[in-house]
């Protein structure tokens, strides 16, 4: 079976959590996720494209995400990522986890 | 067209979806930096550096999305197995009917293979093999056999075809203990096994020249059945001698286990060099006889060589022959058919028969289909919620389709195992239809071989399809608000689905009717074959062999031992008459055929003139009964020394003195002229479904043959006389026996086999259908009344009463019988024609039959119907109403 426990680098998850954060603002495309990422962050964080589709497919297929496609205004058919209600409660999950490993990271910084 | 896209997207890969997406995003990041100032071409490259390596970003998606399917497919197996698991009788219900559906084209299927397309085990790339007869202009479409100086001319100059295969069916009596039955067995071309590519196991096949001479090489090739039933596997049997038809004949070689040699209904059990000819044709020897044409063959024509090619290539040769003989090759042409339309052995009995056989059980499957389908529809309305809680937590639409799909697929890979089975015990069935006779047993065995299996699995694909998508369909479409409003006992979507559902079971309402109707006009044209007369009686008269030639007799020898024999059968209690003949009507023996000339008849240049005829003794006619139109009979004084005479038939009289009466002018048969003395009614001589072809009778003393058939016109069974007649025989020749003693009535019904092959068919898988049509009627029915409790509940409550409840309900059942009828009539008056010669002087649309049928799928609707009518009657408002 395909899962998470596969590939436990902390940085997909990181961009997971990017990810699924920025969906929670509503429905996007790939572009859009990468261009909110880098814009929110002040162009301090700039998504790798090539990882972003292989997972947004993956999280996909985990039940996180939907996908549909539509044209959007410029008239270009565009595969938009929805948040599911499985996503959100991974999203209160990975931002929890976050949360601690930032704690931690902290605590050893100030100790050291 | 929505669902195609569904369709698509549920089984495509991911490299569409990723490529379209790369694109988009390429687009939007280059639409940015022409924003920025770049120009378009520098803003395309931009982005696709910046995107970084596309073919690696690609890959990494597509794999995600194969772990996915895969994944994804096991799961749904997984799960479709709970629930098949769950819910055991919808489930053994489903596999059951699908499994009867599945099998039954299964076992066809090989039927065909094994008795049309491929019908010769062991043998080498049969579609290159290619049957062989030679026709006959002055007759139209009459076909006989070659001859063999023909034979051997046409394969010296063919440069098309890679061998030509000579044979001839034959028999002989094989004693096996102290009783002697028939076996039958071949005369063929010495290249028959090398041509064939079949290797014996022990010694070796005929070589080149054993095929020439009279009677020059008595040698043998036996088969592994009596090899090892009648010699016991002996490994020393070379050389050994075995007596075939009076001769000893040297066992040089024993064919290989599960070859039967190449005529289609027969398993032969030893083969015989061309030159052994004149031995098992009462001493004619033909080979040199270019008029004589006798050769069943078949060509292998050069890979890569059409029919088309072929035939005209031989067409040409035979014309060149006709031109060099004319005597003998006035009009001859010659014609080649592929192994399943071989006119010459059972492949033409059997044609038709399984032609109406894979219609009924393509039809079978069908309603399975149906009702699987109808089944999986009542089950997922059933799953309703379930389904709608899967997709409100987000599971694709897509997923669930699949499931579905994953789910038939499941019924059918389990149904489509149990259909192989089913047919591998269905594939000697036919043979159960064609009992032995005279120790010959019949072989119409099925094969089994991997193109089976493929069509067999290609029916399990495409049913599962057909019944997998239609609930999937109607599921996708839930409206997913809707659902959830509905709760439990809901009818989302029940319209359409009862729509469906309606649809589906009018399909197998008419798709059984048609099935009917045609197993009643084939019953029909059994009874009507049982009952007619073929132009002679056939009650009361027993008919049996007498064969002299293989105890040793030559022809004038046989003659005066047949006329002591008939002497001493007339003298037998209770035979009211007693006659010899050359050959008896209906039998499989090959009916002569000559070239003839007629007073006053002038023929076409291009045309030879011939008739079939037989040899007969007196009392013939007056023994079967066939009438005299005008002149006399044959009597003791037609013999060798009296003038030659002849008896012609009707239709040979209509067509070679355009209807005069024959009697007093003279008719030349190969060569020789003949008085007319009598004109017979005309008779069926071969089978039922003959046409009448010009048929004459010459006496048999003067023209003696060794081997004859008996008729004998008595009250007694063939087991009270066969006694005296056996008695009769051994005073005469203790050597000798007669042959197996059957009623006249018997010997016609073994000329039915086709249609009785067919008629099992039909009735029996019409039966299945209309079976499975009131299961199907049933569930619609009672999925119905479950669906509209509240209101019929409600109705009740409001003081409607049994009465209208009933009419309420039986009135949708009624309505989809009624249109299910109507379609099924319309396509039955049209198709039951084609079953073409299998209905014997049966109207196709015979009133009685289609009425009948009518009323039998009308009665089974209805009981289906009653059931679930009379619960609604029952139906308790208040808990209807509170559910």
């Amino acid at each position: 079976m395909l899962s998470r426990r596969k590939k436990p680098d902390a940085l997909q998850g990181t961009l997971d959590l990017l990810v699924l954060k920025t969906l929670r603002r509503g429905p996007h495309h790939g572009y859009g996720i990468a261009a909110d990422i880098q814009s929110i962050s002040g162009d301090i964080l700039r998504v790798e494209e090539g990882s972003l589709y292989p997972a947004l497919h993956r999280m996909e297929h985990l039940g996180w995400i939907s996908a549909e496609w539509q044209t959007t205004e410029n008239n270009r058919r565009a595969r938009i990522y929805k948040l599911t209600r499985a996503g959100e409660r991974r999203l209160a999950e990975e931002q929890e986890k976050w949360a601690q490993l930032t704690k931690g990271v902290a605590k050893v910084l100030r100790f050291a | 067209m929505g669902w195609i896209h569904r369709l698509r997207n549920a089984w495509s890969g991911s490299d569409d979806t990723f490529d379209e997406e790369a694109r988009f995003h390429l687009e939007q990041r280059a639409d940015e930096y022409v924003r920025a100032g770049m120009s378009a071409d520098e803003a395309g490259r931009e982005a696709r550096k910046r995107f970084g390596s596309l073919t690696l970003a690609r890959e990494r998606t597509a794999e995600v999305d194969r772990f996915r399917w895969i994944d994804d497919f096991r799961r749904d197996l997984a799960y479709g197995l709970r629930m098949l698991w769950r819910s055991p009788g919808f489930s053994l219900l489903a596999i059951l009917c699908l499994t009867l559906g599945i099998g039954a084209n299964a076992a066809v299927f090989s039927w065909i293979e094994g008795i049309l397309l491929r019908p010769y085990p062991l043998v080498v790339d049969q579609d290159r093999l290619y049957a062989v007869v030679s026709t006959n202009r002055g007759v139209g479409s009459d076909e006989t056999g070659m001859s063999w100086p023909d034979w051997l001319d046409l394969q010296r100059s063919s440069t098309l075809v890679e061998s030509f295969i000579a044979e001839k069916i034959t028999g002989t009596a094989l004693s096996t203990g102290d009783r002697a039955e028939r076996a039958p067995g071949s005369i063929v071309s010495a290249n028959y096994f090398d041509a064939l590519g079949v290797h014996p196991i022990l010694g070796r096949a005929f070589v080149p020249g054993e095929d020439t001479g009279r009677n020059a090489h008595p040698v043998t090739v036996i088969s592994h059945q009596v090899w090892k039933e009648r010699f016991h596997g002996d490994p020393q049997i070379l050389g050994k001698t075995q007596m075939l038809n009076g001769l000893p004949h040297t066992i040089i070689g024993v064919a290989p286990d599960g070859f039967y040699g190449t005529f289609v209904g027969y398993a032969f059990q030893f083969w015989v060099p061309a030159s052994m000819q004149p031995q098992f044709h009462a001493g004619v020897y033909k080979l040199e006889d270019r008029g004589a044409r006798w050769i069943e063959g078949f060509v292998r024509l050069k890979p890569g060589v059409t029919m088309a090619q072929a035939q005209a290539e031989l067409s040409a040769a035979m014309a060149r022959l006709e031109a060099d003989f004319p005597e003998t090759n006035r009009g001859r042409g010659i014609q080649i058919f592929p192994l399943w339309r071989t006119p010459f052995n059972g492949a033409a009995a059997m044609l038709p028969a399984l032609g109406v056989a894979l219609a009924v059980v393509l039809a079978v499957l069908l309603i399975a289909c149906a009702n699987v389908g109808n089944l999986l529809l009542v089950r997922a309305f059933a799953r309703q919620q379930e389904m709608t809680i899967r997709l409100s937590i987000g599971a694709g639409r897509r997923r669930l389709v699949k499931q579905l799909l994953t789910e038939g697929l499941m019924l059918s890979v389990i149904a489509g195992i149990g259909g192989v089975i089913i047919a591998t015990w269905l594939r000697d069935a036919l043979a159960i239809l064609t009992p032995p006779h005279n120790g010959i047993i019949l072989r119409f065995a099925g094969a089994l071989d991997w193109r089976v299996f493929a069509m067999s699995a290609s029916v399990c694909l495409v049913s599962t399809l057909v019944f997998g998508l239609v609930p999937a369909f109607v599921t996708s479409d839930i409206d997913l608000a809707d659902a959830l409003r509905a709760q439990s006992g809901s009818v989302v979507g029940s319209r359409r689905a009862a729509w469906v559902r309606s649809t589906l079971v009018v399909v197998q309402i008419a798709l059984s009717f048609v099935l009917l109707a045609g197993a009643g006009l084939l019953l029909k044209s059994v009874q009507a074959m049982r009952t007619v007369s073929p132009g002679f009686t056939t009650g009361g008269v027993l008919t049996t062999s007498v064969d002299a030639f293989t105890a040793g007799y030559n022809v004038a020898r046989a003659r005066i031992l047949q006329d002591e024999l008939i002497r001493r059968v007339r003298a037998i209690g209770g035979v009211q008459s007693a006659a010899l003949s050359a050959i008896t009507p209906f039998s499989y023996a090959s009916v002569p055929s000559a070239q003839i000339a007629v007073d006053g008849y002038d023929p076409p240049r291009d045309q030879q003139p011939s008739a079939d005829y037989n040899m007969v003794g007196p009392g013939y006619f007056e023994t079967l009964g066939i009438p005299i139109i005008s002149g006399r009979t044959f009597t003791d004084a037609d013999d060798e020394s009296a003038a030659r005479v002849a008896i012609v038939d009707q239709t040979m009289a209509a067509q070679y003195w355009r209807g005069s009466d024959p009697v007093g002018s003279r008719v030349q048969m190969n060569g020789r002229w003949l008085q007319v003395v009598g004109l017979a009614k005309a008779i069926k001589t071969r089978g039922f479904l003959d046409a009448p072809t010009p048929y004459f009778y010459v006496p048999l003393r003067q023209n003696p043959t060794a081997v004859v058939g008996l008729q004998i016109r008595t009250p007694l069974a063939p087991a009270a006389i066969r006694p005296s007649l056996v008695r009769e025989v051994h005073a005469l020749d203790s050597n000798m026996a007669p042959g197996e003693v059957i009623t006249m009535r018997e010997q016609l019904e073994r000329t039915t086999s086709s249609q009785l092959v067919a008629l099992t068919m039909l009735i029996v898988f019409g039966g299945l259908a209309l079976v499975l049509a009131a299961i199907g009627l049933y569930g619609v029915m009672a999925a119905t009344v479950a669906q509209s409790a509240r209101q019929l509940a409600l109705r009740v409550a409001l003081g409607a009463d049994t009465a209208h409840v009933l009419r309420l309900v039986l009135g949708t059942g009624f309505a989809v019988t009624a249109i299910g009828l109507a379609i099924g009539l319309a396509f039955a008056l049209g198709t039951t024609r084609l079953m073409g010669y299998l209905l014997y002087e049966v109207n196709p649309r015979d009133p009685l039959v289609f009425t009948t049928a009518l009323v039998v799928v009308a009665l089974s609707a209805a009981a289906a119907c009653t059931v679930p009518a009379f619960r609604a009657t029952r139906t308790d408002p208040l808990q209807a109403l509170r559910g």
